[in-house]
């Protein structure tokens, strides 16, 4: 077999493959809706997660932690006399299935409102749906500050980038005593470009220096050549503000190369296959800021655990399950106070809203974002474990 | 200069993978004149195989042994699943345009990757370490044990396949299959039985790509194979189609270039440059880098 090509068959195959690239399956199964009674008088609300992909862990325990809220609220009687019924989407977490999702919700549906998602560019895409037909959506734990800058139906129960941004590099400084460090951020996802770009301006203005700037894209595999640029550049710490999956392999990949600096990131780091992926011994000396640990000893946020160990098998909710429970809290706090689902009613009730959840008190800004304080956690023999706690 | 040096091994390791699946699609197309699509699916099945031998079939892990059990049953398992794609869904179309073999390709790509989705789960799974893990350190350069098992794996294997190809009566067979296949029945060769084996041969090469690529990144899901099998194509073109050295080779550069795009300010643009390169090469040298142009019969 050697030698046998003839040019008009390789260049029909070539482009079949760039055919290939822009074809991928895409698979339409959505999960049975959670809760709720039977009745016509619902009150229904929308929920999209990416229960299944590369986000996969963030979807299934932000879900679990709103599944979990209804429950409750529909076992104690519900609102307005009413039951919720909890209706349930997969993102895939791929992009471009949001704003589908959103449009369904809202047209099909007739949701009252909508809940969702983690990441910041899928919420992103739904947003401006929910604004134009003036459904509020609740975000429980995108951080990039451009969700809710989307319109004034749009809001979050969590943080903000550049809060988090601004502590990570005053951890980075203070506590780790880094002065050079390098960043590798994720350059197809909305949230590690900002959480990136607030760390930079706050370590430059505390006198660090950022050395080193370099990009993956979302399923990337292979970080070992930019890992390598910047163990040459010589630093004393890398940011790494992306997603589990990459981050666990970007770990994994800088301890086998001698990169034994600290490592931190922000709250996209937060699931257990960050351990199973990078292995524990590779991720000592790394951090990262969340927004809820299990160690919290407030009342609300222990009973909540307890619920959650009760209703999933004894599991330990995170920071997503935290927020997922506290989105679904806050949309019921709301319609209890309006009387009514009415949308834009509903929307000034949750621009004021004001009440203890699990990760804390929840109350709004101007800009619909929630001021909470945050933790910090690092992992010691294979086991996630709270460091400190900063208020906002 | 350490920088460098470090580059180039990571670009090796890389590359070296790409070569193994580089290696299927330039066979099947050597014998058969068709780009084996499902190639990069059954690299994913053979990633699996070995989550699942030590997951789920309780063959322990981490020594060098049990390492090479694993890949070999991985290996085995996918060189069957390559014979019997090629029985069910090739060999019924085999007096058919190219055309429509390529297309049946694309679609058991697809078959395998929503199959996987429904059997494995569409959740990415961390891989286990299959073999002994350590670091080796040396003149500022580290080279971790995975990427000299993939190396020296990619070697044997290479150096396995071209003896099978020059110097046994199968492999004669195979060149004799690809130079002509009816002159090839008229003198007594089983064309089914060439057509198997070069399944065979090639989807164990997937196989064992398949763990390996895993060792290294150890984050497996169902749509694993598209880019690696899409990189592996553009080597096996880059080093002209058909051609088994020139399928290594373009493995080896592949991997080196992209490795040295990502390590500069242009790492975004590293998919963008290896597929530029395809189309570069395709321009000026359509056979490729070792191939040679053939009038096409008419």
């Amino acid at each position: 077999m050697k030698n046998l090509t003839s040019p008009r068959r390789v260049f029909l195959a070539a482009l079949a493959a760039a055919a290939l690239v822009g074809c991928k399956p895409s698979e339409n199964s959505a999960p049975a809706a959670g809760g709720g009674g039977d009745t016509s008088g619902d009150i229904i609300v929308g929920e999209f997660a990416s229960l299944t992909g590369t986000e996969a862990a963030f979807g299934q325990s932000s879900h679990k932690g709103t599944q979990l809220a209804f429950e409750q609220v529909n076992a104690a009687g519900g609102a307005l006399g009413r039951k919720f019924k909890h209706l349930v989407e997969d993102t895939q977490s791929k992009a471009g299935e949001s704003a589908t999702i959103a449009r369904k919700f809202v047209s099909r549906d007739k949701v009252v409102a909508v809940l969702g998602e983690v990441a910041s560019g899928r919420s992103l895409e739904a947003a401006p749906v929910c604004q134009q037909f003036g459904v509020p959506m609740i975000s429980p734990s995108s951080t990039n500050p451009k969700v809710t800058e989307i319109g004034d139906f749009i809001f979050r129960v969590c943080f903000i980038d550049p809060f988090q941004g601004k502590l990570i590099s005053e951890f980075a400084t203070k506590t780790l005593k880094a002065k050079k460090v390098a960043i590798l951020s994720d350059v197809s996802s909305a949230y590690s470009v900002g959480l990136a770009q607030y760390f930079r301006e706050s370590f430059v203005a505390s006198g660090g220096q950022i050395v080193i700037e370099q990009k993956y894209s979302n399923k990337d595999k292979d970080f070992k050549a930019q890992l390598t640029a910047i163990k040459a550049a010589g630093v004393d710490g890398i940011l790494v503000p992306g997603y589990y999956n990459e981050v666990g392999l970007i770990v994994k990949q800088a301890r086998e190369l001698g990169v034994m600096v600290p490592m931190f990131g922000g709250d996209g780091w937060e699931a257990q296959e960050l351990i199973q992926i990078a292995g524990g011994e590779a991720l000592q000396n790394t951090y990262y800021s969340t927004h809820f640990s299990p160690a919290n000893k407030a009342p609300e946020a222990q009973s909540f655990v307890d619920a959650f160990k009760a209703r999933f098998n004894g599991e330990t909710p995170d920071a997503m399950a935290a927020l997922g429970y506290d989105s679904a809290r806050a949309l019921v706090e709301a319609i209890k106070k309006a009387g009514t689902t009415e949308g834009k009613k509903l929307k000034e009730e949750l621009a004021a809203i004001d009440f203890v959840g699990a990760t804390g008190r929840t109350k709004l800004d101007a800009k619909r974002d929630a001021a909470k304080p945050a933790v910090i956690i690092t992992t010691e023999g294979g086991k996630f474990k709270f460091l400190q706690s900063i208020e906002p | 200069m350490a920088e460098l040096l470090q580059q180039l091994i990571n670009g090796l390791s890389l590359g070296a993978i790409y070569a193994l699946i580089a290696l299927g699609y330039t066979m099947v197309y050597g014998v058969l004149r068709f780009i084996n699509f499902a190639h990069s699916d059954v690299f994913m099945v053979g990633a699996f195989v070995g989550w699942y031998a030590v997951n789920q079939w309780r063959i322990p892990s981490g020594t060098i042994l049990s390492g090479l059990l694993v890949l070999g049953l991985a290996m085995g398992v996918c060189a069957l699943l390559g014979v019997t794609i090629e029985k069910l869904a090739y060999k019924p179309l085999r007096n058919r345009s190219t055309l429509t073999v390529l297309i049946t390709a694309i679609g058991v790509s697809l078959l395998l990757q929503n199959a996987g989705q429904k059997v494995f789960g569409a959740n990415p799974k961390a891989y286990p370490a299959l073999f002994p893990t350590s670091q080796f350190h040396f003149a500022g350069v580290m080279v971790s044990s995975n990427q000299l098992v993939v190396l020296v794996v990619t070697i044997l294997l290479l150096g396995g396949l071209h003896f099978v190809v020059h110097h046994t009566k199968i492999g004669t067979a195979m060149r004799a299959v690809s130079f002509n296949a009816t002159a090839a029945s008229l003198v007594g060769i089983h064309i089914d039985g060439v057509i198997s084996f070069t399944f065979a041969l090639g989807s164990a090469l997937a196989g064992a790509g398949g763990v390996l690529y895993a060792i290294n990144y150890p984050s497996i899901d169902p749509f694993m194979g598209t880019m690696p099998g899409l990189k592996a194509f553009v080597a096996a073109v880059l080093g002209g189609i058909g051609n088994l050295p020139g399928a290594a080779l373009g493995g080896l550069l592949i991997g080196l270039v992209e490795t040295f795009v990502s390590g500069t300010r242009a790492s975004t643009f590293r998919d963008a440059i290896a597929f530029a390169i395809l189309i570069l090469i395709l321009l000026l040298r359509p056979a490729g880098l070792l191939g040679k142009l053939r009038v096409e019969k008419v």
